[in-house]
């Protein structure tokens, strides 16, 4: 009976959410259709809960319960705040493309720039025409509540062969307090093109909700570099899912890092598409206070001959709880698949925690397929070492911690582009209490 | 005032005492030798001196220019001058020496309240140091101590020490595991270091050693205690007799 009420009590508080949202929310009359039929999917749904196998060690029912309004579009202060947040977190060099609680910021953004190399829209101006955009691969509660509530994004196309002479950094920034912002995007990226695309969450704000989309679809013979630092404030919620395509002959260097947020999960569904391609992810958890952080991954084999590498580390630090679950699928057809990955906690504290649920499902015979973990806290022999030279308990043990997560982070090919991450890392570790 | 002073120093590992009361007084600028069978508590003693965790001291104390050391933690130590070669340095993946080298020394002589080196200042200094040791760069560029033979570990660890001029050097079988040749740059290296104002602690089984670095007093240690004391004869007397005698004393 209890549960029953309680149903009833948040399917209303959601139901508002959607309808003092729904005039504000961009798109044709079929695709506000379209919003409607997946705001209903949600709520039939609900926010995951562990009961759902996929949500069993992240339940969002019980760490955020509730999912906040849309935020207001951003005034004339809100941009301007906005603005401190992107200069802080620009990666030197990279073309600008900014979203303020979830609405595109041209006056922030380098659009003159990128146009000159990479097809440009917004979410909003494709909206007006089809409701495509709002279709994924695979569906849960929180990708649905994205397709109906998504107020904005960035579409980009990067045409075949396109060399991009700059990295493109999307920044997404919070700068109002207890809101949520709801964005998708889609990335294409042509035949025999190099490209980097680094995606940065960062705070303006406080106790801010994120539901993000990408869709990033990648042609053969490409070369693609796509880095996501989630740098969200230390009470936000940031709930992401990637629907990755990847040809043939194809180069991927996926990374992200969590280095923030109370509560966050990354959803990747990568699938390749095309023979001969190799994917390495390279995933870093930086985690303090109560903080969760989850890293869901479901790399689907779909072709032969391709190679996937996941290397994953987690610092955890206090109560706060790391989560990793890596499924390989590896199709009937998908012989000659190459598929790994290695996970590795460091504890620094006894009520830190990680869990970590590799699974590997097979269904061609000519593979060769595994995972490892190991979970463990400092070694003493190497802190005393470095004590013994002088170094104080906290400083040796940063530096262990960056020599743990280095092995993640140096696969980031672009020097500055590494340095930023690094800087990141480092302000991760000052925060340490 | 003594350098150094361990007065009567009784220490546990795990339930069982090893130290049984150990006394050993060095001065500035002198060089003693420690010598005694395996399992004898020489390391045992270097540690609790470096400050390592999981040794209980139940008695005794351990007095540096006069200040308790027992009451300060191992960063503090190294600041103040204590330098402990270790017998068997540990290799940390992913710390590159360089940075490793730099941010201790550094944080030693902020500890100290001196001016923090300047990247050129430092290099030249890394530099000078190394090629009178005869280390090559390219092993500086590494992980501190990763894929270094024995001998490599060892003549990194003079290297820290040249560096770091502490007051206080302890070299726990700096010979072990050297040839010839590097034993001999390793010795010259401590030697460059020897001075007035700074002593040494060498911990040996070898009187090989003693010939390159020329102690002032020798010991014997057995079971926990300092069980003989002499000057560089010692060493050659041990040398033709063995430990059996002292086996008994202690
Ligand atoms: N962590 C430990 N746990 C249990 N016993 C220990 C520990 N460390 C040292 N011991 C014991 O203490 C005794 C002294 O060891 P120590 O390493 O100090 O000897 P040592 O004189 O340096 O020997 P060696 O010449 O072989 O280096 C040995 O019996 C050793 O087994
Ligand atoms: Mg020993």
């Amino acid at each position: 009976m209890n549960v029953a009420v309680a149903k009833t009590g948040k399917g209303r508080a959601v139901s508002d959410l959607f309808t003092s949202a729904e005039g504000r929310l961009p798109g044709s009359p079929a695709v506000i259709a379209a919003r409607r039929e997946a705001f209903e999917t949600y709520e039939r749904l609900g926010l995951p809960h562990r009961r759902i196998e996929e949500w069993k060690y992240t339940d969002l029912r019980a760490l955020v319960g509730e999912v906040l309004p849309l935020a207001a579009a951003p005034d004339a202060a809100a941009l301007a705040s906005a603005a401190d947040a992107v200069k802080a977190h620009a990666v030197a060099g990279a073309r600008k493309l900014v979203l303020v609680d979830g609405v595109f910021a041209a006056g922030l953004s380098d659009v003159k720039a990128l146009a000159s190399e990479v097809g440009f829209k917004t979410l909003r101006e494709t909206l007006e025409k089809d409701a495509g955009l709002l279709k994924t691969a695979a569906v849960d509660a929180v990708i649905s509540l994205n397709a109906a509530m998504a107020s904005d994004g960035v579409v980009l196309s990067i045409a075949d062969g396109a060399q991009l002479s700059a990295p493109i950094q999307i920044i997404h920034v919070a700068t109002t307090d207890s809101a949520s912002a709801f964005t998708r995007s889609q990335v294409a990226i042509g035949k025999g093109a190099r490209a980097t695309i680094i995606e940065s969450f960062v705070a303006g704000a406080k106790a801010y909700q994120v539901n993000d989309a990408v869709i990033v679809s990648i042609g053969d013979d490409a070369d693609v570099a796509h880095i996501r630092l989630l740098d969200d404030a230390p009470d936000a919620v940031n709930i992401t899912s990637q629907f990755v395509t990847v040809g043939a002959n194809t180069k991927v260097n996926f990374f992200n890092m969590t280095s923030g947020a109370a509560v966050s999960r990354l959803q990747g569904f990568i699938m390749f598409a095309g023979e001969g391609s190799e994917l390495s992810i390279n995933g870093v958890n930086l985690l303090q206070k109560t903080e969760h952080g989850d890293t869901t991954l479901v790399v689907d084999h779909a072709v032969p001959n391709c190679v996937s590498r996941e290397i994953f580390r987690a610092v955890v630090d206090d109560r706060a709880h790391s989560v990793f679950q890596g499924r390989i699928i590896v199709r009937p057809d998908a012989q000659k698949t190459d598929g790994k990955m290695m996970t590795r906690a460091l504890l620094l504290s006894d009520e830190a925690e990680a869990d970590n649920k590799p699974e590997l499902e097979i269904f061609a015979d000519d593979v060769s397929c595994g995972h490892g973990a190991t979970a463990g806290a400092l070694d003493d022999n190497l802190l005393f070492y470095l004590k013994a030279r002088g170094l104080p308990e906290k400083q040796a043990q940063a530096l262990l911690i960056q020599a743990f997560v280095g092995e993640a982070i140096e696969q980031i090919a672009d020097d500055n582009l590494r340095e930023h991450v690094i800087g990141i890392a480092e302000r991760w570790l000052e925060r340490r209490s | 005032m003594a350098l150094l002073e361990v007065k009567d120093l009784k220490v546990r590992v795990e339930e069982r005492e090893i130290l049984h009361g150990l006394t050993l007084t060095v001065n500035e600028g002198e060089v003693h030798a420690i010598m005694g069978p395996n399992g004898s508590g020489k390391s045992t003693l270097s540690h609790v001196i470096a400050g390592k965790p999981g040794y209980e001291v139940t008695d005794g104390q351990i007095l540096f220019k006069g200040e308790d050391l027992l009451e300060m933690d191992p960063d503090e130590r190294a600041a103040k001058g204590v330098f402990l070669a270790f017998q068997y340095p540990v290799e940390i993946p992913g710390v590159a020496t360089m940075t490793f080298l730099r941010t201790a020394l550094n944080a030693q002589r902020k500890a100290r309240g001196e001016s923090e080196y300047s990247t050129p200042d430092f290099l030249r200094k890394v530099r000078e140091v190394s090629k009178a040791l005869n280390i090559p760069q390219d092993m500086l560029k590494r992980g501190v101590n990763v894929g270094f033979s024995g001998g490599e570990k060892k003549r990194n660890e003079v290297l820290q020490m040249a560096l770091f001029e502490p007051s206080l050097c302890i070299l726990d079988e700096m010979d072990s595991g050297l040839d010839i040749d590097a034993l001999r740059i390793a010795a010259d290296g401590v030697n460059a270091l020897r001075s007035p104002k700074r002593a040494m602690v060498v911990i040996t089984h070898y009187q090989r050693l003693l010939n390159y670095i020329v102690p002032d007093f020798v010991h014997v240690m057995s079971r926990g205690r300092v069980v003989k004391s002499g000057d560089k004869e010692l060493a050659l007397e041990l040398e033709a007799s063995g430990y059996t005698q002292f086996e008994d004393a202690a």
